[in-house]
């Protein structure tokens, strides 16, 4: 569902952040992306969804060839990813309802579906009780969490998450990666950039190291591979 | 791709919160569309004024067609009959030279009396004339140009002048249409500086927003809906200022109307009607502030919103 053929990545200012990847994720992988602060692992993540289009080579998502996607068409292709940051990127203004209710009235769902699927996904994520809290009257993992049932309230088929525990301690990650698994469980293909030893050592799964923008290692059941 | 309804009442929710969002820029922009629209609309009310007024007169118009000083009686006769014969003129009244300096010396009053002592019946400067009426004020200067064209067929020429009202109108208008360039001049530079007022407005909502903007863009929302909100907001900003200035011409216009005609109220200048500058003003000066927001935001939406 995700293929890449050969992708270069040079920004305007001649910074080459990825030379020459090639990879398949299938439907339903949880697939860990690592390695050191600038090897190109953001970069990676903006292709798939888009916020970057690659210099040279093929990358199509869901079937669609993105790379060369009319710009009129670009919104209906994000609204099968969903996105989260390590800084979450919640709307300070708006509850925590509100924030997951913006991602479908901007897409304009019908008023009638909002509410109910909103409430589900809050309550998925273990938030119901926190609909009508500010983000700054919630916790970092709290946030996250918000942040997560955002991303999911569209029913995109892959999560992209860059660094999703890059700022809470241990026990909150352990709680979102929780979260992770059960909606990878639930049929969305995950991809998420890490520098989180423990978590990709102890959970398993398909580990993609990039070292200076090109993949190095791609193993399944694959461990964390770094001293950091 | 037709908008949901609950869609168009969040474009225009969200269009008002911009316009709250920064006040004082908001408040400069609209001020500025309003003192353009006030000077244009002025210039408008001038200019209606001024066509009304030529209506008027146009309506009075005749021709005066002067003949040379020294035509005969009977060559003056076969000239009105030619006129007569022309099919768009109603009425020919001759007026013989006599009666010509008669009326001069009345139009001049005590002063002129002096200087025009030494004219009488034998020294007569006047030539005899001819007021032609038309049936259709219009056809004036066709019928001018028909009364000329007499000439050409007349070895003597004995046509010396025709003059009609048109000559007083058309002094008119081209002082007016003085004044008029000059007012556009004016208030084009106004309203270029309304738009980069709006403009910049604009631009700063779409700073403010930028973080909502790009999680809209990230969870897919389309082009068309993230700038909806942006155009609201310029066309408010155009509507409320242009409201603003057209209000305030049109209760000035009826307050002028009512004191002026109370105070010359028995002269003959027509003012043109509270009614119907309303629509010609009021209507043009909505329109073009509603556009000029809409323009002004549209720069910004193309320059600041990467869509
Ligand atoms: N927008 C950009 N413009 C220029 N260079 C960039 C940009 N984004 C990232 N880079 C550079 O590309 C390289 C890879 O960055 P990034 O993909 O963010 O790596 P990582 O997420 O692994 O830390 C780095 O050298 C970084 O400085
Ligand atoms: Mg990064």
């Amino acid at each position: 569902m995700i293929e890449m053929h050969d992708i270069w990545k040079t920004y305007a200012d001649g910074t080459t952040a990825l030379q020459g990847v090639n990879l398949v994720i299938d439907r339903n992988e949880f697939v860990y992306v690592v390695g050191p602060s600038g090897a190109g692992k953001s970069t990676f993540m903006k292709l798939i969804y888009r916020e970057e289009v690659p210099t040279k080579g093929q990358i199509s998502v869901n079937g669609f060839n993105i790379g060369k996607l009319k710009h009129r068409k670009i919104p209906f292709v994000r609204r099968n990813i969903g996105v989260i940051f390590q800084d979450y990127r919640l709307l300070p203004k708006l509850t925590a309802f509100e924030n997951v209710a913006f991602a479908m009235e901007v897409i304009e769902t019908p008023r009638r579906l909002i509410r109910k699927r909103t409430m589900e996904v809050l309550e998925l994520v273990g938030l119901k009780h926190k609909a009508g809290s500010l983000p700054a009257q919630l916790s970092g993992g709290e946030q996250q969490r918000i942040a997560i049932a955002r991303a999911i309230v569209n029913n995109p088929s892959v999560i992209v998450a860059d660094e999703p525990t890059g700022n809470l301690d241990p026990e909150t990650s352990w709680g979102i990666m929780n979260l992770l698994e059960e909606i990878n469980f639930r049929g969305t293909t995950i991809v998420m950039a890490t520098h989180n030893k423990e978590i990709v050592n102890t959970m398993r799964k398909r580990v993609i190291a990039i070292e200076n923008g090109s993949i190095v290692r791609d193993q399944q059941r694959g461990e964390y591979g770094y001293e950091i | 791709m037709a908008m949901r309804f609950s869609t168009i009442v969040r474009h225009i929710r969200e269009g008002f919160k911009n316009v709250g969002r920064n006040g004082w820029m908001t408040f400069a922009s609209m001020s500025s569309i309003s003192v353009s629209l006030f000077i244009l609309g002025i210039f408008m009310l001038l200019a209606l004024n001024v066509n009304k007024l030529a209506d008027q007169l146009d309506n009075q118009v005749q021709i005066n067609v002067y003949l040379q000083v020294d035509t005969q009686t009977q060559k003056a006769e076969e000239i009105e009959r030619l006129i007569k014969r022309i099919p768009e003129v109603k009425s020919v009244t001759y007026i013989p030279k006599a009666e010509g300096l008669q009326r001069f010396r009345e139009s001049m009053g005590e002063e002129g009396k002096e200087a025009l002592d030494g004219y009488d019946k034998e020294n007569n400067p006047l030539p005899d004339a001819f007021e032609v009426e038309a049936f259709d004020p219009q056809k004036i200067g066709y019928i001018a140009k028909q009364i000329e064209a007499l000439n050409l067929t007349d070895p003597d020429k004995s046509i010396s002048k025709v003059k009609y009202g048109k000559d007083t109108i058309e002094k008119l208008f081209s002082i007016t249409n003085a004044v008029r360039n000059i007012g556009l001049v004016i208030v084009l530079g106004l309203a270029v500086m309304a738009m980069f007022l709006i403009s910049t407005t604009i631009k700063m909502t779409i700073i403010a927003r930028r973080r909502e903007i790009s999680i809209m863009k990230l969870v897919g929302a389309t082009n068309s809906f993230i700038r909806w909100p942006f155009f609201i907001e310029g066309a408010i900003i155009g509507f409320f200022g242009s409201l603003i200035s057209a209000t305030i011409l049109l209760v000035g216009y009826s307050q002028l109307v009512h004191t002026t005609s109370a105070t010359i109220g028995l002269y003959m200048i027509q003012f043109a009607t509270v009614d119907e500058v309303t629509g010609m003003v009021g209507g043009s000066v909505m329109i073009l502030g509603t556009l000029l927001g809409i323009f002004g935001s549209t720069i910004s939406v193309r320059r600041y919103l990467r869509v």
